[in-house]
C-alpha cells in the first residue's frame, strides 16, 4: 500500500494541513492555527483562530491578553476542520493542557507529538500511546546520553543540600511554564511545606497552574521578603535570573538549576550551577526510542531537537524515518 | 570509590576556591589510608596507568555502542570520559564500587591486551558518576580546575601543617604518600627524604610600593624576565639532577640542556632564560620573555630548538652547596659562595645576576626609569642579612618592577565573571583603532583583562555594560564602543593568535576614562611601535 501522505505538509514555518488550510504550531501567525501546548515557541500569538485545549488557551490569553479566535477542544475530543479533516486532541504528558494532535484523512493516521515526555508529571495528565501512520516526534534529547533520573532522586538532591545549609538559600532556576510547577509539585509530594518564594515572572502562572488545580502549597514572592525570611528556604526563579543582578538579594544562594542538559557536567558549569537537578519535561533517549516501538508507526518524522542521532537508531532498527527542518523552536532552558 | 566520585563532582561544579579546598580538606580528614593517598596523588597528576588510553576507552565504547551514536554523543558532551560514562550500559547487578585502591591496584596490573576486559568488568561495578571518577582517574587527565598545588594546600589545611613543608618533603614520596600522611596527620617524624634531588620552597618578595628602603640595609638586584627556576644536584658523579619550576614542577624534560650541567651538588636559584640574539640585543645577553616563550611547555625538545633557543640560568643564590644547607646565612654570604661558584660553573649555562650599583635610593630610581634591556622586568631589593626563607617575608625581600607601559583602548566585549563576580560583568576585552576612526577606521581586539579596579569601579562598568549592550553571544555582550580604558601591560609582542598581529603581556586596567571620547582612544601603530622582539 502506497502512502504518501501529502495532505501533510512539513514547512520551515509548521506543519501545515493542507486539506483544512490550518498550520499545527506555527511560528509566524496563521489565520488558523493548531496549537500543541503553551511554550512560546509554539503558541504564538496573533493567529486568525486557534485551536487547543482550554487550559493551553488560557496560558495563551495569559501571555498573549487576548482570547480572540479561541476554540477549546478537551482532551480526548475530535474537532472536524474543513477538508475533512478530523483533529483529537490527547493528553502529551509535557505541561499543563499540552496535547498530541491526531489528524485523520482519508485513513490516515498522523500524530504530532509537539513536546512530551513519559515519566509522571503531578501537573498534568500522562502521555496515551495511540497507534498511527506517521508519527511526527520531537528529539530535544534525542542522543543516547540522555537518561533523566527518577524525579525524587533529583528533589532528594535538592532537599538534602537545603538541610545542609540551613543559613544559606537553594536558588532553583527552572522554565516559567511547566518546570518551575512540576518541581514545586514535586517539592510537596516529598514533603516539602515550608513556604516557597518565587521570582516575580513566576507568580502569574503558578496561580494560573492553582486555578486549573494543581496544589501548589504556599508561595510567597521573593520581592516581599527579607534575606533572613529565605534562609534555610527553596526559591524558584527563571534561568534567566539564576547569574542576574536580581539574585543578589538573597541569602547566599546555592545555584540550582532543573533541566534535562544538567545530564552534561560542561553544561551545569556553563550556566554556573552548583546544584544540577537532571529534571527534564522532555522524553529522554529511552522515553524516544520505547515510544516510538510502543507507537509502531509506518513512518517516524523528527522535528526538532538532535535528529541525526535519532534518525540513525531508526536506521539501525530497520524504522523509516526522516528530518523535517522546522525553524524557531528552541530548547535551550528546558 | 563512592566518597571519591562524590568528591569529583562537588570540586566540578564549585566554584570558590575555599569551598574547594574545604571539600579536599574533608575528604583527606575522612578517608583512611592508602585511598586518601591515592585520591591525592589524581588529584595532583601523580598517577600514569600506561595501559589505559582515551583511544582505549574509545575501543572499549565501540564495541558496546553504535559509532555513530558514539560520536555524536561525544561530539555534544566534548569529553570522552563523561560521554563513556554516561553511555556505558548499566548492568543487571546492583553497584558494587571498588575502593580507589582496588580500582588503583587492578588498574595499574592492567596490560594493552587485558585492559579490554578488566576495565569493563571495573565500570559494571559502579554507577555514571563513579564510572566518571574511574575514568578521570585511569586516563590521568582530571581537567576539573584543580592545580596540583591547591590540592598540596587543602592537605596542609586538613591536618594543620604548612604547606611549605609539605612542598619540601613531596617531591621525594610517591603515592599512596603513607610516610607524609603519617607525618601530617598522625604527628609522626617527617618523611626522610635523604639524598634525593628534591625541591626547596622558594623565598619570595613583596611588592615595594610606596617604601622607600636604605641602600645601607638593601642591595639592589635586577629582575630578570624569564620564569623562576631552581636546579638541584644530588648524589655526586653519578648523581641526578632536576630543574624545578617555580610551582615545583618537575620541567627536567624540556630544558634537557641543564642535566649535565652543574658539576658538584648544589640547590641553586635563579632565572632562566634563552640567548638574546631574537631581540638584537647585545651578544650573549638574553632574549625576551616571547622567546622563551617557544620553549616552555614543550615535552619533547628538538635539536633546531635546542640551538635556536639556547637556554641559561642567571644564578640569584645558593641555598645548598655540596653538603652544606646555607639557607640560614645572610644573603652577603650566601652571595660570597655563589661568586666563588660561577668559575666551577660552565659558561654557556649559568651567570651571575649582577648587583646594581647604587649609592642612594634617588639614584636608584633614576638607574630604573633607564633601563633598556628588554629582559628585565624591574629590579629587586633584598636585606643584606636576610636568611633564604620559604614564601614572603615582610621586610626582607621586594620586588620594583619597571613601570608599565599604558595604552588608551576602547572596550568592545564584556563577558561575566565566575565564583564571587558572577552577575557581574568583569572580562573586558578592548581594542585599538586600525587607523583614523573619523575616516571609518575600525577597532581591532588588543587583549583582554579582567582586574585593575575597584568593586566600586566593577559596579559601575557592569552598568554601563548593561545599558550599551549592541549584541549578545551567550555570556558575552558586545558593547556600542564609547568607553575607554587606560590599559597597562608590561610589554607587547607580535603574535598571530590575534587579529591586530599584537599581544600584550599582562595587561590590566589602569585607569577608567569616563571623560575621554573613543576616537581619541590610541591607533593600532601607537601600539605597535612598542614591540621590541
Amino acid at each position: 500500500m502506497a502512502h504518501d501522505f501529502a495532505w501533510i505538509r512539513p514547512e520551515p514555518h509548521g506543519i501545515h494541513v493542507v486539506p483544512a488550510d490550518c498550520w499545527i504550531d506555527p511560528s509566524e501567525p496563521a489565520d488558523h492555527a493548531l496549537v500543541t501546548h503553551g511554550h512560546a515557541d509554539h503558541a504564538r500569538g496573533g493567529h486568525g483562530r486557534t485551536v487547543a485545549t482550554p487550559e493551553t488557551l488560557a496560558i495563551m490569553k495569559l501571555r498573549y491578553a487576548t482570547s480572540d479566535g479561541a476554540v477549546p477542544v478537551g482532551y480526548g475530543e475530535t474537532i472536524r476542520l474543513p477538508g475533512g479533516v478530523g483533529a483529537t486532541f490527547l493528553p502529551a504528558g509535557h505541561v499543563l493542557g499540552s496535547a498530541q494532535i491526531l489528524l485523520e484523512h482519508a485513513g490516515e493516521r498522523v500524530i504530532v507529538t509537539g513536546d512530551y515526555k513519559r515519566c509522571p508529571d503531578p501537573t498534568c495528565p500522562p502521555f496515551e500511546v495511540t497507534p498511527c501512520d506517521v508519527f511526527i516526534t520531537e528529539a530535544t534529547f534525542g542522543l543516547p546520553v540522555f537518561c533523566h533520573p527518577p524525579i525524587e532522586t533529583e528533589i532528594g538532591k535538592l532537599l538534602d543540600r537545603l538541610a545542609a545549609h540551613p543559613e544559606r538559600c537553594v536558588l532553583v532556576g527552572a522554565y516559567a511554564l511547566g518546570k518551575a510547577q512540576r518541581v514545586i509539585a514535586e517539592l510537596r509530594r516529598a514533603g516539602h511545606d515550608r513556604p516557597i518564594y518565587l521570582h516575580g515572572a513566576l507568580e502569574r502562572m503558578c496561580r494560573l497552574y492553582e486555578e486549573w488545580g494543581v496544589d501548589l502549597g504556599e508561595l510567597r514572592l521573593v520581592s516581599d521578603a527579607t534575606k533572613e525570611d529565605m534562609r534555610g528556604q527553596v526559591v524558584v526563579c527563571p534561568p534567566s535570573a539564576l547569574n542576574d543582578r536580581w539574585s543578589r538579594r538573597l541569602p547566599d544562594p546555592i545555584t540550582a538549576m532543573a533541566s534535562g542538559w544538567m545530564r552534561v557536567r560542561q553544561r551545569a558549569r556553563q550556566r554556573n550551577v552548583e546544584l544540577p537537578l537532571v529534571i527534564s519535561d522532555h522524553a529522554d533517549w529511552g522515553e524516544l526510542t520505547r515510544t516510538v516501538e510502543e507507537v509502531d508507526p509506518h513512518e517516524t518524522w523528527i522535528t526538532h531537537g538532535r535528529e541525526e542521532a535519532l534518525l540513525r537508531w531508526h536506521q539501525l532498527h530497520q524504522r523509516r524515518a526522516r528530518a523535517l527542518a522546522l525553524i524557531g523552536y528552541e530548547d535551550e532552558d528546558d | 570509590m563512592e566518597e571519591f566520585a562524590a568528591l569529583i563532582d562537588a570540586l566540578v561544579y564549585t566554584r570558590s576556591r575555599n569551598e574547594k579546598l574545604e571539600l579536599i580538606a574533608n575528604y583527606l580528614q575522612a578517608t583512611p589510608d592508602p585511598d586518601r593517598g591515592w585520591a591525592l596523588a589524581a588529584l595532583t597528576g601523580g598517577l600514569d596507568f600506561p595501559a589505559v588510553k582515551a583511544s582505549t576507552i574509545r575501543n572499549l565504547m565501540h564495541e558496546r555502542v553504535d559509532p555513530v551514536l558514539w560520536t555524536l554523543s561525544r561530539d555534544f558532551v566534548g569529553d570522552t570520559a563523561e560521554t563513556a560514562s554516561l553511555l556505558w550500559p548499566a548492568g543487571e547487578a546492583p553497584p558494587d564500587p571498588p575502593s580507589v585502591s582496588e580500582a588503583v591496584e587492578a588498574l595499574t596490573a592492567m596490560t594493552r591486551r587485558s585492559v579490554l576486559s578488566e576495565l569493563p568488568a571495573l565500570l559494571d561495578r559502579l554507577d555514571a558518576s563513579g564510572r566518571f571518577a574511574l575514568l578521570k582517574l585511569a586516563t590521568g587527565a582530571m581537567r576539573i580546575g584543580i592545580s596540583a598545588r591547591l590540592a598540596k594546600i587543602a592537605f596542609a589545611q586538613a591536618f594543620g601543617v604548612g604547606v611549605e613543608d609539605v612542598e619540601e618533603y613531596w617531591h621525594g614520596l610517591t603515592p599512596p604518600y603513607l610516610a607524609l600522611f603519617a607525618w601530617a596527620a598522625e604527628g609522626a617524624p617527617p618523611p626522610d627524604t635523604g639524598s634525593l634531588p628534591l625541591f626547596r620552597p622558594f623565598m619570595l618578595a613583596h611588592p615595594l610600593d610606596d617604601t622607600i628602603v636604605d641602600l645601607e640595609d638593601y642591595v639592589a638586584e635586577w629582575k630578570w624576565d624569564g620564569i623562576r627556576v631552581q636546579l638541584v644536584r644530588v648524589g655526586g658523579e653519578k648523581g641526578e639532577t632536576r630543574l624545578y619550576s617555580r610551582s615545583g614542577d618537575d620541567i627536567s624534560g624540556t630544558f634537557p640542556e641543564f642535566l649535565d650541567a652543574l658539576p658538584i651538588d648544589a640547590v641553586l636559584d635563579g632565572e632562566l632564560l634563552v640567548r638574546g640574539v631574537h631581540q638584537g640585543g647585545e651578544k650573549g645577553g638574553a632574549a625576551s620573555f616571547n622567546a622563551l616563550q617557544q620553549r616552555l611547555g614543550r615535552k619533547t625538545v628538538s635539536k633546531a630548538m635546542l640551538a635556536e633557543f639556547s637556554a641559561f640560568i642567571r644564578l640569584y643564590d645558593v641555598m645548598i652547596l655540596e653538603d652544606d644547607d646555607l639557607r640560614d646565612l645572610p644573603w652577603t654570604r650566601r652571595r660570597a659562595h655563589l661568586e666563588a661558584l660561577m668559575p666551577r660553573l660552565p659558561e654557556n649555562r649559568f651567570d651571575l645576576s649582577p648587583v646594581v650599583d647604587a649609592e642612594h635610593f634617588d639614584h636608584l630610581t633614576e638607574i630604573r626609569a633607564g633601563a633598556r634591556d628588554d629582559a628585565i622586568e624591574g629590579l629587586m631589593l633584598k636585606r643584606r642579612d636576610s636568611p633564604y626563607v620559604a614564601g614572603r617575608k615582610t621586610g626582607l625581600w621586594y620586588k620594583w618592577k619597571r613601570d608599565p607601559l599604558l595604552v588608551d583602548c576602547v572596550l568592545m566585549y564584556a563577558q561575566r565573571g565566575s565564583g564571587k563576580r558572577s552577575s557581574f560583568y568583569s572580562d573586558y576585552t578592548f581594542g585599538c583603532w586600525d587607523g583614523d576612526p573619523d575616516a571609518g577606521a575600525d577597532l581591532l581586539p588588543v587583549g583582554k583583562a579582567y582586574f585593575g579596579f575597584t568593586d566600586e569601579e566593577l559596579r559601575k562598568i557592569d552598568r554601563y555594560v548593561r545599558t550599551h549592550t549592541v549584541n549578545r553571544f551567550g555570556p558575552v555582550r558586545e558593547t556600542d564602543r564609547s568607553l575607554v580604558f587606560e590599559v597597562a601591560f608590561d610589554s607587547v609582542h607580535a603574535s598571530k593568535r590575534h587579529k591586530s598581529g599584537l599581544a600584550m603581556r599582562f595587561p590590566r586596567i589602569h585607569r577608567i576614562r569616563w571623560d575621554k571620547p573613543a576616537h581619541e582612544a590610541d591607533r593600532i601603530d601607537a601600539l605597535r611601535a612598542l614591540v621590541r622582539d
